[in-house]
Parts: C-alpha cells; structure tokens; sequence
C-alpha cells in the first residue's frame, strides 16, 4: 500500500510493547486507556471550539458579516473567550425543577456523542475501538442522546421546554430509522459492519461512487436525517428560537448550556465523519482510475487530513443549509420522514441488493 | 388577567396555555399572547396588550401642534415619516392652506421610501421568525442605504420628524436626487436576491401557503386595512380611494390578490416595494421649484370644529381625528392606528394551526407594537 507511510499501526504498537514491558499488563491496560481517553477528550474539546468558531466565520460570510475578528487574529480565540464566559457564568437554580434529572440531562447528551466518537477510525490504525459492529454501534450510541434532551425538557418546569423536548422525541425516533437504513445500503455493497474494514474496502473508490444510483441517494438522505437527528437547522424544531425561545435548554444556563451545545456540535461532526467514512472513503485519498502521477501526489497527503477534509466539507454543506433554509413545521417533518424518506429508503436498501447480488457495482 | 390563566389550568380542560411574551423574540416587542394549546394545535389565542402604552392620544392634549408631530413618529416607528404627514395634512386642511407642489412631492418620496424600508424590515423578520435567519442580515442590508438617505436628509434615521405644518423642517439636501436614484437602482438589482432566498423556497411555501386564510368579508367585517387586506381582495389603499399629497398626479398599481393567505400577505409587500420604486422613478427628476415651507404664525390655533384625515402607512389606514375647541392646544386627538385593528384577527386566523404557524400568521400580520398601544 503506498499510504503506509503515514500508518499509525507501528506506533501504537510501540506504545503498547513498550508499556507491557514496564507495567504488569492489568496496569497496562489501564495507562493505555487513560491515554486514549485523555486524546480523545483534548480531541474532542479542541474540535468543539474550532467548530463554533467555523460556523460563526461561515455564517457571518453567508449573512453578508465578518463574523468574529476582535479576539486574536481573525478572532480565532473568540470561542475560547466564550467559553471562559460561559464557565464563570452563575448556574441559575430553577425552583420546581427535578434537580438529579436537570442535573443529568446535560451528562447523558455528552457522554453519548463521546461515546459515539470513540469508535470513529481517523486514520490507518488511529482508532480507539475497531468494533466488528461499528457502524451498528455508533448509530445505537449516538441515538442515547435523545434521553437527555427529553430529560431536559421535562424535568426544567418549563412549557417551552417540555414542547421542545416532545417535538424532539418525535423527530429523532423518525429519523433514526432514515439514518439506519441508509447505512445499511451501503453496509450491503461493504458486507461489513466494521468500520475499518469499510474504509479499507474503499482504497478502489469510494463507494459514493462505487455504488451506482442507490449509494448516492443513500448519501443525500443520511445528509438529510443526520442533519435532522443532530436537531440543527432546518430541522431545529426542539430549539425552533422564533417560537419556544430556545426549546429544552431555555433553563438551563452556563457550563450546563455549553454542554447541550458543545454536543451539538459534536454530533454533527460525528454524524459528518460517519458520512465521510462510509461515503467518502474515510481517510483513503481521492484517485482516478490510471492517473499514476496524481494518485500518487494524493498519497503524500496524511490521511488523517484527507479525513478531516471529508468531514469539514460535509459540516460545511450542513452549515450552508442550515443558514440557507427556512425551517420546517413538525407535521410537515414528520410527513418528509415517513411519507419520502423512508418509502425512497427501503426501495433503495431493495435496489442495492440487487445491484451487489448481480454484481453491477464497480 | 392572571385569573384566567388560573382558572383555565384548573378547569380540568385538557388545555396546555402558554404565555408567548411579553418578552419573546417574535412578538417583535412587547406584546403578550396566552395562547391555550391541544399538542401542537393552537385553540385560542388571547392578546394582552399594553405593555408599551404611554398615553400618546392623552399627552396631545397638552402639547400643541407641532410638537404632536414629534409624538407620532414613535407609534408606528416604521412609518414615522407617513404618521407626521397624517397629523400635517389635518392641521394645513382645517387651516385652510395651500401647499406648493415641491413640498408635496418630497412628502411622497420620503413616504415611499419609508415604505420600501418598512416592507424590508418585514422581509427581514419574517424570514427570521420562519427560521431563515440569514434574511435578517440581507433585510437589514438594503435598508440601511434608505436610513442613510433619512440621515442626510433631516438627521433622523428611524424617527425623522421631517414634517412640520406647513411643510418641510428644512430643504432637501443638494444630492437628494442622486442619492435616491442610486438607491432605487441598487435596490432593483437587490430585490431579486430576496425572492431567490425566501419566495421561491420550497419550505417556505409550504409553511405558508393556505395557513390563515382571510376572507375578503371578514378581512372588511374587522376593518382590516393595508397589505394585510389587499392580500385578500379588499381594495383600501388610501392612496388611490382619497389621494393626498403628490399621489394624484402618478400612476401606480394597487397591489391585490384575493386568496388571503399568509403567502400572499407576503407577496402583496414585495409587490408593493416594486410600486413604491416606480412611484419615486417617476416622482424623483420632476421635484419643482419652491418654498419648501409656507409661512405659518408662530402659535397654531384651529379654528373651533372636528378634523380627520387618513393615510396609508406600510400597515394600512392610519386615520388621525382631531377636536379643537380654538386653542393652540388640541381638545382630543384619536389616533385610529392600522395595527390594534389587524391584531383583532390573529386569534381567527390561527385557530387550529400549529404554534408554528402563529408565529408565521402574526409575523405576516407584520405588528408594530407601540402602534397598537400607542
């Protein structure tokens, strides 16, 4: 394989050599996990920031603004301001509100998008569990996140909340069956569910393209319900600013705030890196077919910033409709799911079998 | 008022009320609406007004005539320039005056473009409470370019208190002209973009087409004027029924549809922006020559009798009554503001619709919430 440059495989098995040589391996085990939990952890804050500063530069250019430029150059440091904001801010306690669940709440929607992220493979050997059910498990995990934004609006006490919360329930439970059965569309023309052996089934094309009609339908509509499942706009009926003020977290302020939307974000980067892995041939780079000279420049990028690549271009296609569309009304959400989405869906599932069982696919 | 909120939670109806205001971003002020609920469904809407009242018709009484002008402009605070005008074109009636030509056909373009600005703002706002928050900027964009124009012009921007009686504060400035031409002509190119982004999208029809219809009987039934009631067939544009200042000497179309729905109350704004561009084209190279004030007595004093007179602000018929018992001092004035008469609608409009759609139905009713206080 000419990436194996950059193949992260060696190091990690380094690490791990060298630290069950050192420790009884109970405590290797141990370090080794305190050690990818505490990357992931720093992974997953440094992307929360760098995500609400992009959507704020992406949106102020598409609303005809500068965006933030006050706080270091271009104003990169601005979220790292509003979050130091955000951590000084009072926690205002709500009278009548079930303090353990609106405690919780906040918990329950972070640890599932950290739980979900874990098992994203950033590149060749960078992945901190290889599930041999990945897909199955992200999709399962990333679904727990519903019950703390339902928790949410119904333990605040709060009417805006509570319909928030319902008008959530609703949306995710339908749009999860879109995102589920997208996948496995494409789970069908990989025969697994293990995410890195999906990648790897991708290193002749990516199966966007492999995949003929149903692999890019397949595409447009997990587009479409992971946007709808990670509540952002147009489908942000659970917040929905113009009509429930801010929906199940109206109560809730400061660092409890700052989870419900570092999580926001952070789904849509995990829903975006799933698209890019399953559709976009993860961290494989772009080639075309003989071209030796090109797909051999295309190798000598990282494939950890292929990956990156992928993912920001589809946070960004996300970004660019969410600023662009009006948003919907919740029976007109509900009609899109189970009267097109889902019909479209399982024709596709049908068509893609197909497609693999008479070997149509490239 | 909190009696009813009690008492329809413990009735034991299945009712979920929910108080939408006084603070709450698409109420666009402070107005209040309990609003009882079934799931989603909006049953009954009750508006609760006053939270902005300062006593406008009251305080007229002990001011004199020029200094009520200065107490229009923050009713409606979107068609200030138009609200000084109406309170000007009653007193120059019951005194009898004539008014050059120059004065009334800058009137009229400072109408206009106060309308082109206050439709723009409905633009903006309207795109925002549907959730298209990106129109908010583009709205408020071209509308700056009007505020400037109001700034060179008379120092205001938003309360421009231009008007006095008897004419104008002071002349228009030497590149009014030029000034506006730019804009109409950048606006042309501009007011495409604003289909492009918000007509012509799929979700936005569908949020609004056929959501709060208005029939022409009741649009007439509850006196609802201006583009609220053309949208549903009912021609009322005051500006051809009873023309006033230089709108008898132009042409233009009144904009009407008939279907009534909140889509078309839309549309009857985006068409109206159009006439209003074709009113000032053909307005804007014939200003004439002239005084820009007539020569008034230092203290007004109507003579002893009772004086209306109407206009057509952004929202509709603004009509402006006034009793003089002979002093400089106006006896009663009642202002009849468009927007506390196209409030009255909004609970039967938005009956059986979803909480979603009342937010579109009273953003396209486009309130002004210190008119309806006042």
């Amino acid at each position: 394989m000419p990436f194996d440059i950059y193949d992260f495989t060696s190091l990690t098995q380094w690490i791990d050599t060298s630290l069950n040589d050192r420790l009884s391996p109970f405590w290797a085990v141990v370090a080794e996990m305190a050690i990818v939990g505490l990357l992931i952890l720093v992974f997953y804050a440094l992307i929360g920031l760098f995500l609400v500063y992009a959507e704020r530069k992406v949106c102020a250019f598409m609303q005809n603004r500068l965006g933030p430029n006050r706080v270091g150059p271009f104003g990169i440091f601005q979220t790292v301001a509003d979050l130091i904001k955000l951590l000084l801010v009072e926690l205002v306690p709500i009278r009548n509100a079930d303090k353990f669940l609106f405690n919780v709440a906040p918990f329950i929607v972070i640890i599932a998008s950290f739980m979900a992220i874990s098992a994203i493979p950033f590149a060749k050997g960078l992945h901190a569990i290889d599930l041999n059910i990945g897909v199955f498990y992200v999709i399962a995990v990333s679904a727990l996140g519903v019950i703390g934004v339902l928790l949410a609006g119904w333990s605040s006490n709060n009417k805006y909340s509570l319909i928030g919360a319902m008008r959530s329930g609703a949306q995710i439970v339908s749009y999860e069956l879109s995102v589920g059965l997208s996948l496995i569309t494409v789970i069908i023309l990989a025969g697994t569910m293990q995410l890195s052996e999906i990648v790897q089934a991708q290193s002749t094309g990516w199966f966007i393209f492999r995949g003929h009609i149903p692999a890019f339908i397949a595409f447009v509509i997990f587009l479409i319900a992971s946007t709808a499942e990670t509540n952002r706009g147009p489908f942000d009926l659970a917040e929905a600013e113009s009509e429930l003020t801010a929906g199940f977290h109206t109560e809730y302020s400061g660092i409890k705030f700052a989870f419900f939307f570092l999580a926001e974000y952070m789904n849509m980067f995990i829903v975006a890196s799933i698209a890019a892995t399953v559709f976009l041939g993860g961290w494989m780079p772009f080639h075309i077919g003989s071209w030796e000279a090109f797909n051999h420049v295309m190798d000598f990028i990282p494939p950890f910033i292929w990956y990156l690549m992928k993912t920001f271009f589809i946070i960004f296609l996300m970004m660019w409709f969410k600023w662009t569309f009006p948003r919907l009304r919740i029976d007109q959400l509900l009609t899109l799911e189970w009267k097109y989405l889902l019909p479209i869906n399982l024709v596709n599932v049908v068509f893609m079998a197909f497609i693999v069982l008479m070997g149509w696919h490239f | 008022m909190e009696e009813h909120l009690k008492n329809s939670v413990t009735d034991g109806q299945e009712e979920y009320v929910l108080n939408i205001g006084p603070q709450h971003p698409s109420t666009h002020g402070v107005l209040r609406l309990v609003a009882s609920l079934r799931g989603e469904i909006v049953t009954n809407i009750e508006p609760h007004i006053g939270y902005i009242h300062r006593g406008i018709e009251k305080m007229c009484e002990s001011l004199t005539y020029p200094q009520i002008i200065h107490l229009t402009d923050r009713m409606d605070y979107l068609s200030a320039h138009i609200n000084n005008e109406a309170v000007c074109l009653n007193v120059e009636k019951a005194l009898e005056i004539d008014i050059p030509d120059r004065i009334k056909v800058i009137r009229t373009i400072m109408a206009e473009l106060t309308r082109i600005q206050s439709h723009q703002l409905f633009w903006a706002t309207f795109g925002m409470d549907l959730g298209g928050l990106t129109c908010f900027f583009y709205g408020l964009r071209d509308r700056e370019k009007v505020l400037d124009i109001f700034e060179e012009t008379c120092g205001g921007r938003m309360i421009v208190s231009y008007n006095c009686p008897g004419g104008l504060m002071h002349d228009i400035h030497p590149g009014f002209q030029k000034r506006v031409k730019e804009f109409i002509e950048y606006f042309r190119k501009t007011l495409p973009e604003y289909d492009q982004l918000l007509t012509g999208n799929v979700i936005f029809r569908e949020r609004t087409m056929g959501i709060g219809k208005l029939t022409l009987g009741e649009a007439i039934a509850h006196g609802i004027t201006g583009p609220t009631a053309r949208a549903s067939g009912f021609s009322c544009d005051v500006r051809k029924k009873e023309p006033y200042s230089a709108y008898d000497r132009i042409k233009f179309n009144e904009v009407l549809f008939t279907e009534g729905d909140t889509y078309h109350r839309y549309l009857v704004r985006m068409d109206e922006m159009r006439q209003s561009m074709d009113i000032i084209e053909q307005l804007i190279d014939n200003i004439p020559e002239g005084p820009y004030a007539v020569k008034m007595k230092p203290i007004i004093r109507l003579p002893e009798g009772e004086y209306y007179q109407r206009v057509e602000t952004a929202r509709g018929e603004l009509g402006v009554y006034i009793i003089s018992d002979g002093n400089k001092n106006p006896y009663r004035v009642k202002f009849r503001s468009p927007n506390f008469v196209n409030l009255s609608v909004l609970n039967m409009l938005s009956k059986g619709f979803k909480i979603a759609d009342l937010i579109a139905i009273s953003g396209s009713l486009d309130l002004i919430i210190p008119d309806i206080d006042r």
